[in-house]
């Protein structure tokens, strides 16, 4: 197969964000849209060719081939290089088409709703950029390769989320976001040094080329229990949990919704904040082979936990962005936990399979509930939920949408949502009930806390609107339309079929009890919402009064936030920082002010030396020999 | 001996040529054609610059005395190449100011002489062929730097240059007879092999270095410098700077390397202790110069300080990262002299201050500038920086740890000095700030080659390995 082209798709987006970038003075408003959107366009259809080629044509006797594509770059030693290039293998191939659909039908949404904003062309220079960035992550071929496109990731992350920086809490949500996942990030440096010291190797193949032998090798140092090198899977992994907004390092990505809309579909919610399950999927033999899976039950836990307590918080927040933020957590925790319960071999990799198809369904009905509550803010400016109610009658293309991807995240019968959280379920079940129980609360309380946005934004009394609410352009209900489409066919696509841990097609049907069930949940969750928030009524009062004290814990996020306020600015710059400041300034810094003093004032002292008189420098002339001759006959005669 | 064996001095002999055709071309040429000896003379010496790229057979002429290889045509063809940058940043200033006073065609002549002069220097195989480059090198150059006549401090700075250079010269043979009295040659091959090391022949060295130094303006033979760079005008230090102090540089190291090689254990010692005072020298005055003009004087002897450390490896390595680093040097300071020059001819400002908030108002001009100092000082991906990292390289290979290190603290000192030019250009804002100005387009050629120059030789790096391959000639 023929795969050299496919380096086309990630250089489009690179070209968009260099010519937009350094052009944005000089090119129109409405020109920058169209390139934009055309170059994603040209990337989309590529994927897609791509897709097509790859999963019809790349099988040998029942097994996908890996392509990869590179160059060395930095040779570090004999056996440790650096390369640049790209590997092709199912997941990469299905993550090119999510990144280049999302960030395609981002573009053209964003042709409506950034209309007018003064910073538009630098905008879509932004997004490019960003496109690119996923697309190298999703594309790399090593370690060290996916560390840097991870990096330019999380830059363009907090470019795009700081991108109406003269709003205080805008930039302050883009500091927030970027400095905790850089600290994450931190993990995963340490941890790529570490298990690339023990396997002398960053490249993905050879890290997942599975010899019993070798890996006892790569294990033989342990400490604290563990090997070394388990260590070092923990910390890449500490580096996903960032990015993926997992606990303990979700507080980002609520404040991430300060950032347009569009950007919170395209990063926040389809893309880069997956990156960490697509972390652990492209290492998914390490993870499981080492140290009989540890790691990957460790991914299993935070996924379920992260997932259970996301979906409790959703249900207490106001801002429709923020409901949809901690959806987003709860569904990659999803994503985790299927990983962490996945085996290997045939249709015991389930679990792996069933990760991959959410993570594809999810991008598509979370893209679509982004665009749509964008589409109502757009209508109504307000995130708040208190100023919304009754919209049905004037954005029905919105109105429609949105139940859609409501119904496909709630997992009613039928969607796509319905489809991959069963396989989710289903290997949850096999694996670890615990994990089991929790993952079916989660499901109600989705279907819960989305219908009581979706009653709560479209039904309801209307409010009092300072204009009466619109449906917004086609630029932005088009793309609406096609991902509500994706959201209920996406389902119905084969996955099994094309991915799979050990790259062989195995066949997954409906475990009806399962399904059965996990839609019964879903239903109730429905019907739960429906009678709180259909009409106007005093129910959910009472029942905030109900829970009392757990309300309040989990309208606050369960703290969080505070507690980490308290240790970064209590702990960390109160005590130990004003101690190492103090030594700084008056050890360091007094010791460094010193020495520039003293070479200053001694070349004030010598200035004097010269005088301006050639006599004098004559004088120094002899001197100098004569000096020299004295040293030399001293140093030699000695 | 064949005529053809002198197309071994092919650079020599085109140089002359170019001079006798501007001695004729001024005795025929009326009072409106003396303005187009200024292309004349680029046109003839870019041609004479490109015939140097042509390959040449290593060899020797007049029984020794003369020698040329790879690495010496190389070098010849930089410095041929640095003197072309100067005239065209000087175009406009002789246009201007000397063709008026009927003395633009001798200036050139002055300065081709000099760098023939140069030329024979470093071809030099004996002290006898050694010394006349030498004087030929210097005596034009004293004239060249009482140019401007009519400036009281470029007569003065004339006087100064000839006295000192004539106490040099006159030391440096002084030296070169004590050494004939203990070997009986003047050849370098030739007294390689008989010298040993003496009190004679080491006196005989120390004043013979001595002569040296000064052209390089090592310390304590450099207290020239300052005066005759501010006195002089800006091209003529520019030339001082660069050309002749880049030639006898080359001709130092050769001649440490061959003809006292058994001497080294006492040169290296010499070598290591003026390295250390002329880093320190030159950085510490250079921290209170408000006049460019000495600023870049004491950043000169400085950086001739950092070159040392590249002599103290005598061996391949020594020699290639001292021609790649006197390279790199030529095209950092022609940049940054030749800004100087353009702005002092467009407003006569030659201090620091008056530099503040030129970004604002020349750009380009101060990116310029920037680049060039930030190469001095040694800035990646500059190829200051690279020049330095081989020097430090070349001297650690040796073992002399301290040495780097004493190195490195200058080169902390002379950040500090660089970076203040260019924060007065690029921070401090100034209502005064030397207005807009237009450069002319020869000056513009000369700026941008110096520019290209600094960023080729740093980021290209097949030209470092070439000098390298070519580096053990002798």
């Amino acid at each position: 197969m023929n795969i050299s082209y496919i380096i086309l798709v990630p250089l489009i987006p690179l070209a968009l964000f260099v010519l937009l970038g350094l052009f944005s003075k000089k090119i129109p408003p409405s020109i920058a849209g169209w390139i934009g959107s055309l170059g994603l366009g040209t990337a989309f259809v590529l994927s897609l060719y791509t897709a097509y080629h790859y999963f019809l044509g790349a099988k040998l006797d029942g097994v996908y081939q890996t392509f990869t594509y590179k160059s060395t770059w930095i040779i570090f030693s004999d056996k440790l290089h650096m390369d640049m290039g790209m590997l092709i293998d199912p997941i990469s191939v299905m993550m090119l088409v999510v990144v280049t659909t999302i960030s395609f039908m981002v573009h053209v949404y964003s042709r409506g709703y950034m209309k007018g904003d003064d910073g538009y062309t630098r905008f879509f220079s932004y997004l490019a950029l960003f496109s690119f960035s996923m697309l190298g992550l999703v594309l790399a071929t090593n370690l060290f390769q996916m560390y840097i496109f991870w990096e330019l990731v999380g830059a363009s992350s907090f470019l795009l989320i700081g991108y109406y920086y003269t709003k205080p809490s805008a930039v302050a949500a883009a500091k927030k976001a970027f400095i905790v996942t850089r600290f994450a990030d931190l993990g995963f440096l340490i941890g790529i040094l570490v298990v690339s010291y023990y396997s002398g190797s960053f490249d993905f193949g050879e890290l997942n080329s599975l010899d019993g032998n070798v890996i006892t090798n790569w294990t033989a140092t342990s400490f604290m229990g563990l090997s070394v090198f388990t260590w070092g899977l923990i910390l890449i992994f500490m580096g996903g949990v960032g990015k993926s907004a997992m606990m303990p390092f979700h507080i980002w990505l609520p404040d991430a919704m300060e950032g347009p809309t569009p950007v919170s579909a395209l990063i926040h919610a389809a893309t880069m904040v997956v990156a960490g399950v697509y972390l652990v999927a492209r290492l998914f033999p390490l993870f499981y082979f080492v140290e009989d899976g540890f790691v990957l039950s460790i991914v299993a836990y935070i996924g379920a936990i992260s997932s259970l307590v996301a979906a409790v918080i959703a249900i207490t927040q106001t801002d429709i962005k923020r409901v949809l933020a901690f959806s987003t957590m709860s569904q990659i925790g999803y994503m985790m936990l299927a990983l962490g319960v996945s085996k290997y071999e045939g249709h015991e990799g389930l679990g792996y399979m069933a990760s991959m198809f959410h993570l594809f369904t999810h991008a598509m009905f979370k893209a679509l509930l982004f665009l749509g509550a964008g589409s109502v803010i757009h209508a109504i400016h307000s995130n708040e939920l208190a100023d919304m109610g009754g919209l049905r009658k004037y954005m029905p293309i919105t109105h429609i949408t949105f139940l859609i991807a409501a119904l496909s995240i709630a997992g009613f019968p039928g969607f796509a949502g319905f489809f991959s959280k069963d396989e989710i379920l289903a290997a949850a079940f096999e694996n670890n009930r615990l994990i089991y129980v929790s993952s079916v609360i989660v499901a109600g309380l989705t279907a819960f806390y989305m219908f009581r946005l979706y009653f709560g934004i479209f039904w309801g009394k209307d409010k009092k609107y300072e204009h009466t609410p619109h449906e917004s352009p086609l630029t932005m209900t088009i793309p609406l339309i096609f991902l509500a489409f994706m959201s209920v066919f996406g389902g119905y696509i084969p996955f099994s079929e094309f991915i799979s841990a050990d790259l062989k097609s195995f066949t997954s049907h409906l475990d009806l009890p399962l399904a059965v069930i996990a839609s019964t949940v879903g239903i109730i969750g429905i019907c739960l919402a429906y009678v709180f928030y259909k009409k106007e009524n005093n129910l959910s009062e009472k029942a905030t009064q109900l829970f009392g004290a757990f309300y309040q814990w989990t309208f606050h996020k369960f703290y969080f936030d505070e507690i980490y306020l308290f240790i970064t600015k209590k702990i960390i710059f109160g005590i130990l920082a004003a101690a190492i400041a103090w030594f700084d300034k008056y050890v360091v810094d007094a010791f460094m002010i010193g020495v520039g003093n003293v070479t200053m004032a001694f070349s004030n002292q010598i200035k004097g030396i010269q005088s301006g008189k050639v006599q004098d420098y004559a004088m120094a002339f002899v001197g100098g020999v004569v000096v020299l001759a004295m040293v030399v006959f001293y140093i030699w005669i000695n | 001996m064949n005529l053809e064996s002198f197309l071994l001095m092919r650079s020599e002999i085109g140089l002359l040529a170019i001079i006798l055709f501007l001695l004729i071309f001024e005795l025929f040429s009326n009072q409106k054609q003396k303005a187009a000896v200024i292309p004349l003379a680029l046109f003839l010496l870019a041609i004479n610059t490109l015939i140097g790229f042509l390959p040449l057979t290593e060899g020797e002429l007049f029984g020794g005395m003369f020698k040329t290889n790879a690495l010496l045509v190389l070098f010849k063809t930089t410095l041929s190449f640095g003197v072309l940058i100067l005239l065209l940043q000087s175009a406009d200033w002789l246009k201007e100011k000397i063709v008026a006073e009927n003395k633009a065609t001798e200036f050139i002549i002055l300065l081709l002489s000099s760098l023939l002069g140069a030329f024979y220097m470093i071809s030099a195989g004996d002290f006898l062929m050694f010394y006349i480059g030498l004087e030929l090198t210097t005596l034009p150059v004293a004239a060249l730097v009482a140019y401007e006549t009519y400036k009281r401090k470029s007569a003065e700075a004339g006087i100064k240059y000839i006295l000192s250079s004539a106490l040099a010269s006159g030391t440096s043979i002084f030296g070169i007879s004590l050494l004939y009295a203990t070997t009986g040659t003047l050849f370098f091959d030739a007294f390689a092999e008989v010298i040993t090391i003496s009190n004679l022949s080491i006196l005989g060295f120390i004043l013979f270095f001595s002569g040296l130094a000064f052209k390089i303006s090592l310390a304590p033979f450099h207290f020239w410098t300052a005066d005759v760079y501010e006195g002089a005008p800006i091209n003529v230090a520019s030339y001082l700077s660069v050309i002749s102090k880049g030639a006898a540089v080359v001709i130092l190291m050769i001649v440490l390397f061959t003809a006292f090689k058994t001497l080294m254990p006492i040169w290296e010692k010499i070598i290591y202790i003026v390295a250390i005072a002329t880093m320190f020298v030159g950085n510490l005055f250079a921290l209170r110069q408000q006049n460019l003009k000495r600023f870049l004087a004491y950043s000169s002897i400085a950086q001739a300080g950092f070159i040392l450390l590249g002599l103290l490896s005598a061996d391949q390595l020594g020699s290639a990262t001292v021609v790649y680093f006197v390279a790199v040097y030529i095209f950092s300071n022609l940049g940054a002299f030749g800004v100087v020059q353009a702005i002092s001819s467009a407003s006569n400002k030659e201090n620091i201050d008056d530099y503040e908030g030129l970004y604002r108002t020349n750009p380009y001009l101060s990116l310029l500038m920037m680049l060039a100092l930030f190469s001095l000082a040694g800035i990646p991906p500059l190829a200051g920086f690279f020049g330095k990292f081989f020097l430090y390289a070349a001297a650690a290979s040796k073992g002399y740890y301290v040495l780097v290190f004493i190195g490195v603290v200058n080169a902390t000192i002379s950040l500090y000095y660089y970076l203040l030019v260019v924060r007065a250009m690029f921070l401090r804002k100034n209502p005064d700030a030397i207005p807009y100005f237009k450069s002319k387009i020869y000056m513009k050629l000369g700026l941008l080659i110096a520019a290209a120059g600094i960023l080729i030789l740093g980021l290209y790096s097949p030209f470092y390995e070439y000098i390298f391959s070519i580096s053990n000639s002798f």
